[in-house]
């Protein structure tokens, strides 16, 4: 007989193992061969699947803030779709890094059940994050997340087709997977920024502003970290320069139909030579990550 | 003789997706394999995508359906690669989502992606009317699996599984 006075216990119905979330942690890995390759450095590998992770986290949640916020219904549905594959991307790759290097994983008091990839995302600092600043910086009016999205999927569409032939099994599943989401994502963006670009005159001008105000931020997505280059010459890693001209050739595609053109703006430098994949960021982060890490944090035992 | 390998895989066969139940998982294509060893039944699962929801709901039901009936140890292990791809729902899975008011994948795209700046032109049949004449309303439905379409004779609006 179900107890209407309590909606939980008709739902756990005396065994709490029928009771799909919160009960559990799974390892999105359970069951993968997650053996760093022969000749590869565990920390650099763990570095590099920060990298990647990082970006898709940091994007996930600028993208998630749009929900309920979108201009309408069908695109907030989107937002949060896409969101979504950039978390599950995140996921994986943060739980890769931790079995490549569980030094890297912050430390948590003795029998929390919060595992690797959760430990990641919400117990580090803001650097220790290797994110690109493209990423993180905060966002605009709809125009700056179709261009935001634009760059970045045109970037990693690149980058991920390569990584799907890496010599490490892990990363190149994630990839392989990713392809296919990101293929979706740079379509949606490159569809928007056509439709903003041949609007209105209001329209016109807001996609020609973001696009202005991200352009600086464009560089970092095709500059390599060592980190990238040292994994690339050992078939693990792609290195970033190498997708530069392809990366080109498509922005120039949408830019030539929107008739838009390249903005001429030098891209932001970075402090001391150091930008996001070095944990150098901007103020942004650190702001995103305190409203994103706090309720995590104040429970690091995963028990209230 | 049903083997016992067979009987397990017969029990993981029943589990049905937590978002589109009118399909087990092995109609979506997610049951990859099922294998006894001693006393441990190995089943393996692939998500539909990376950020797939439903994955700890699959491995909870496999873990709950395969215990019910007499296996006492079950381990769930996910398969990363090969990528799951819409053309794995089976010809039955495809049946039942037509069944439930829904619209079948096409054949997913292979090779090279290039960017498509147009939007994506599928010829569906309203799974309500039969009516040829659809249009899409969002790429992106309920679920990351599914765009939302609307029958331009009937004026119901239906979900197609994408191809991917």
């Amino acid at each position: 007989m179900m107890n209407h006075d309590s909606v939980y216990d008709g739902l756990l119905g005396g065994d709490s193992s029928q009771w799909a979330f919160g009960t559990d942690f799974e390892d999105p890995l359970a069951g993968v061969d997650t053996t760093v390759p022969a000749g590869v450095d565990g920390g650099e590998l763990a570095a590099y699947c920060l990298m990647l992770g990082d970006d898709t986290l940091v994007l996930s949640q600028r993208l998630a803030e749009w929900c309920s916020r979108a201009p309408e219904l069908e695109e907030d549905i989107a937002l949060a779709n896409m969101a979504l594959d950039l978390l599950g991307q995140a996921r994986l790759l943060l739980a890769r890094a931790a079995a490549a290097d569980p030094a890297v994983v912050p430390v948590l008091p003795a029998g929390s059940p919060v595992p690797a990839e959760d430990a990641l995302a919400f117990f580090r600092e803001a650097g220790q994050f290797r994110n690109v600043r493209l990423a993180e910086v905060v966002n605009g009016d709809f125009a700056h997340v179709v261009v935001r999205l634009l760059l970045f999927s045109i970037a990693r569409l690149a980058v991920l087709q390569r990584l799907s032939g890496s010599g490490d099994a892990v990363l190149a599943a994630v990839a392989a997977k990713g392809v296919k989401e990101l293929t979706y994502h740079r379509d949606w963006a490159g569809r928007w920024f056509l439709t903003l670009a041949q609007g209105t005159d209001e329209s016109r001008k807001r996609l020609v502003s973001a696009l202005e105000q991200l352009w600086p931020l464009r560089d970092e997505l095709v500059t390599a970290h060592p980190v990238e280059l040292s994994l690339a010459a050992a078939g693990i890693g792609v290195d970033p320069a190498g997708v530069r001209d392809e990366t080109d050739a498509v922005l120039d595609q949408v830019l030539a139909v929107a008739e838009v053109d390249r903005p001429q703006r030098a891209p932001l430098a970075g402090i001391g030579g150091r930008t996001g994949r070095d944990g150098m960021h901007t103020e942004a982060l650190s702001r995103m990550l305190a409203e994103m890490q706090v309720v995590a944090r104040a429970h690091p035992s995963g028990r209230w | 003789m049903v083997s016992l390998r067979e009987r397990a895989a017969a029990v993981a066969g029943t589990v049905r997706d937590p978002e589109m139940p009118m399909l087990t998982l092995a109609d979506l294509g997610v049951l990859r394999d099922t294998q006894v060893d001693g006393e441990v039944v190995v089943v393996s699962i692939t998500p539909t995508y990376s950020g797939c929801p439903a994955m700890a709901t699959m491995r909870d039901d496999l873990v709950h359906r395969l215990t019910d009936a007499g296996f006492p140890r079950v381990e769930v292990r996910v398969v990363l690669s090969p990528a799951w791809s819409s053309d794995w729902i089976t010809e039955h899975g495809r049946a039942e989502l037509r069944a439930a008011g829904l619209s079948a994948p096409g054949p997913a795209k292979k090779g090279p992606v290039g960017l498509t700046l147009s939007p994506t032109r599928r010829a569906l049949t309203c799974p309500r009317c039969g009516s040829p004449r659809t249009e899409v309303i969002s790429e992106f439905g309920a679920t990351a699996c599914k765009a939302l379409y609307r029958c331009v004779d009937c004026f119901e609006p239906f979900d197609h599984v994408k191809e991917i």
